[in-house]
């Protein structure tokens, strides 16, 4: 493999007793769509800021190109930064603030002309030159931000949440657009959000990051089916979590006691490292995998009684309570014989659905779903 | 109010409803001519304070400026124009030029002073920049002749700066500090250079600081950053100060008697002395008049250029 565009090796960053990046590990690769996913307050924006330049890491490396920037300045790196409030030139109309980085490097003037021309046509702002930044919509303010750093061909581009101020219509198209622009120009995009559909998305790879950790870097698909942390588990989409032990194994399935009952699992389903008898276990499995049925199926099965039947458009959720009180969320696509609210069922799953996640203290489900409403 | 009342009306179908509609209507005049007189009554003292004291005056002023001089300073109701003509006498003319010439230096230290004084208090804790803020207008609520005293002692040829100069062996014969045009220019900063400050402080604060980010990541270097987008972003405010400093600077009259010593003279003093020593009010109304007018035209151009008067105002 070429060399990592981007490197991060064992990265801190402290404000003050404030511990905001742990120990941060990141390799981005040249042309690859890596997103920085979290809630507010995790570091993801300290961490892109530590690529741009605007802050320093306390301890460790950041590398851009294979090289060392810490004495680099944010004017001397070749990354470029969409801002998250857009930052345009309220003093200039959109074609100065396309050609801003050009003219601060006295580029000449025809050739400004004609790639700020390129650039308006890339964004689709032609003939919007010479209009003043109040009077472009937010929409249009983002792409003359995204013209902006563009232009000045940047080896990455980072971008800090820029589609938090749009709607929600305006969001998914700009959505597209980016992920078409990133290929056509084969730029490594770095992007930093809160919202885990964009991330999935939009990505080629994602970190999920809380409290300053990266909880899990991998592909949109191995996030979402093999979440190695409970956070990861619940932060990305809905999931189904059974705790409990270790009770038994054999021929790499593992039995495990919780308190409804003893559920199963693949041991080559586990997210980190090996576990073995006796060790607490979490399993997840997605809502659309757990399966539902009024009969005792074959095998393991978790007694539940259904509460809510909800028919959400393009799916039916029902909701169903399990011995100890918790609720189990059920996604199906099937209407025809899902059960009423009220009636018996027995919950199970396919053992290559679930993931076994040992038990890690940091992070309790408690905190990641208030980790969730926030972000 | 009539917005409430049509609201009512419109939202509002049958015919019952509609009187009660109507009633509404009513209701709200009423209310309106209420609030009409209640107006009126808190806003008359200060209407009748800006006729009595800002009206009635610039009118006298004004017609004042047409009347012609009698004898022994008695004014004679003459329809004149000579005392504008007078202006532009030479030796009334290189006063009003002296002026502007004062005036124009001041304005350009104080600003070349306030601004980076400025740029320092947005980067330090809002209670430090308080406190610096206070120490600054600490002078104002001192006697300007007290300052200006304590300027006299410092400037003068046996005062505290040409003594120690001589006592380190700098100088040999003290120099002339005082009673120049430097000694008016540097009490003039002196003077307002709070004023200057605080709007320049004002537009820097309230500079998004991601616009300075967003220059360094394209590229820009602190002092194209500088150049490019602070100052460009922060002329409001850098105006206001202008204004602040040169239109007081014209008029103030009190920084020439005293640290000028008699040797140059600003419009203020010419007014000053065309109303008391030579009695000539027409001549002196007619240089206020005069004076108000550039004064006012700065303004204009000052909310030409995207300035906001509140800003002034502060």
């Amino acid at each position: 493999m070429a060399q990592p565009i981007v490197s991060m090796t064992n990265v801190e960053k402290w404000y003050g007793s404030n511990h905001v990046v742990k120990n941060c590990n990141l390799n981005i690769e040249e042309g690859e769509f890596l997103t920085l996913l979290g809630p507010s307050g995790c570091g993801k924006t300290t961490t892109l800021r530590m690529i741009s330049g605007f802050e320093l890491p306390s301890e460790g490396m950041v590398k851009v190109e294979g090289e060392n920037v810490e004495k680099k300045e944010p004017y001397d790196r070749s990354v470029n930064t969409v801002f998250q409030n857009y930052a345009l030139f309220p003093n200039m109309n959109v074609y100065d603030n396309i050609a801003y980085g050009l003219k601060v490097k006295k580029v000449p003037k025809a050739e400004i002309k004609e790639r700020v021309t390129q650039m308006l046509k890339l964004v689709q702002l032609e003939g919007f030159g010479k209009r003043r930044i109040t009077q472009m919509s937010g929409g249009q303010k983002q792409r003359v931000a995204i013209a902006r750093a563009l232009i000045n061909r940047p080896k990455v581009l980072l971008l800090d949440e820029p589609l938090g101020a749009l709607d929600m219509k305006l969001r998914k198209q700009m959505q597209i657009e980016l992920k078409r622009l990133q290929r056509k120009l084969e730029i490594t995009f770095v992007y930093v959000t809160h919202d885990q559909e964009e991330a999935l998305t939009m990505s080629d790879r994602i970190a999920v990051m809380s409290a300053g950790v990266i909880e899990q870097i991998g592909t949109p698909k191995e996030i979402y089916l093999k979440p190695r942390t409970r956070f990861v588990a619940n932060f990305i989409g809905e999931s189904d979590l059974f705790d409990g032990i270790i009770t038994a194994e054999s021929d790499g399935v593992l039995s495990i006691g919780t308190e409804v009952g003893t559920v199963k699992g693949l041991k080559e389903n586990t997210t980190i490292g090996s576990v073995k008898v006796n060790d607490p276990v979490s399993v997840c499995v997605r809502p659309e995998h757990v399966k539902i049925s009024t009969e005792k199926p074959e095998g393991f099965s978790v007694q539940a009684v259904v509460k809510d039947k909800i028919f959400v458009g393009n799916l039916i959720k029902e909701i169903a309570v399990i011995n100890n009180g918790n609720e189990i969320k059920i996604n199906s696509i099937n209407a025809a014989d899902l059960p009423e609210p009220g009636s018996h069922v027995y919950l199970s799953w396919d053992l290559k659905d679930a993931v076994v996640i040992p038990e890690r203290s940091e992070i309790t489900l408690d905190t990641a779903d208030k980790l969730k409403e926030v972000g | 109010m009539s917005d409430i009342s049509v609201k009512a009306q419109t939202v509002v179908p049958d015919a019952k409803k509609v009187t009660a509609g109507e009633k509404k209507v009513k209701h709200g005049r009423k209310q309106s001519i209420r609030a009409t007189i209640s107006n009126i009554i808190m806003c008359g003292p200060m209407t009748i304070w800006s006729v009595l004291f800002i009206l009635i005056p610039v009118v006298m002023l004004v017609f004042m400026s047409f009347m012609t001089k009698g004898l022994l300073g008695k004014i004679v109701y003459k329809f004149t124009l000579v005392n504008y003509t007078d202006i532009f006498k030479p030796v009334y003319f290189n006063v009003v030029k002296e002026s502007l010439i004062i005036a124009l230096w001041t304005t350009l230290l104080t600003v070349l002073l306030g601004y980076p004084l400025g740029m320092v208090m947005s980067k330090l804790k809002k209670k430090t920049t308080g406190v610096i803020t206070i120490l600054m207008m600490l002078p104002l609520w001192v006697s300007g002749l007290v300052i200006l005293y304590s300027f006299v002692i410092m400037l003068n040829n046996s005062g505290t700066i040409n003594s120690f100069l001589m006592n380190i062996g700098l100088i040999k014969k003290p120099l002339q500090l005082l009673y120049n045009n430097f000694s008016v220019t540097i009490g003039m900063v002196y003077m307002f250079l709070p004023f200057a400050v605080l709007p320049m402080y004002s537009s820097i604060e309230k500079l998004d600081p991601s616009l300075i980010e967003a220059s360094k990541d394209l590229g820009a270097n602190p002092v194209t950053t500088f150049f490019k987008v602070t100052l460009p972003l922060t002329s409001p405010g850098i105006f206001a100060g202008v204004i602040l400093t040169f239109i007081p600077c014209i008029g103030y009259y009190m920084v020439t008697d005293m640290l000028g010593g008699g040797t140059s003279m600003l419009v203020g003093n010419l007014i000053y002395r065309q109303f008391t020593i030579s009695r000539n009010w027409p001549f002196g109304a007619a240089l206020s008049v005069v004076l108000s007018l550039i004064i006012l035209l700065m303004v204009v151009i000052y909310t030409k250029l995207g300035g906001d008067l509140d800003d002034l105002a502060s």
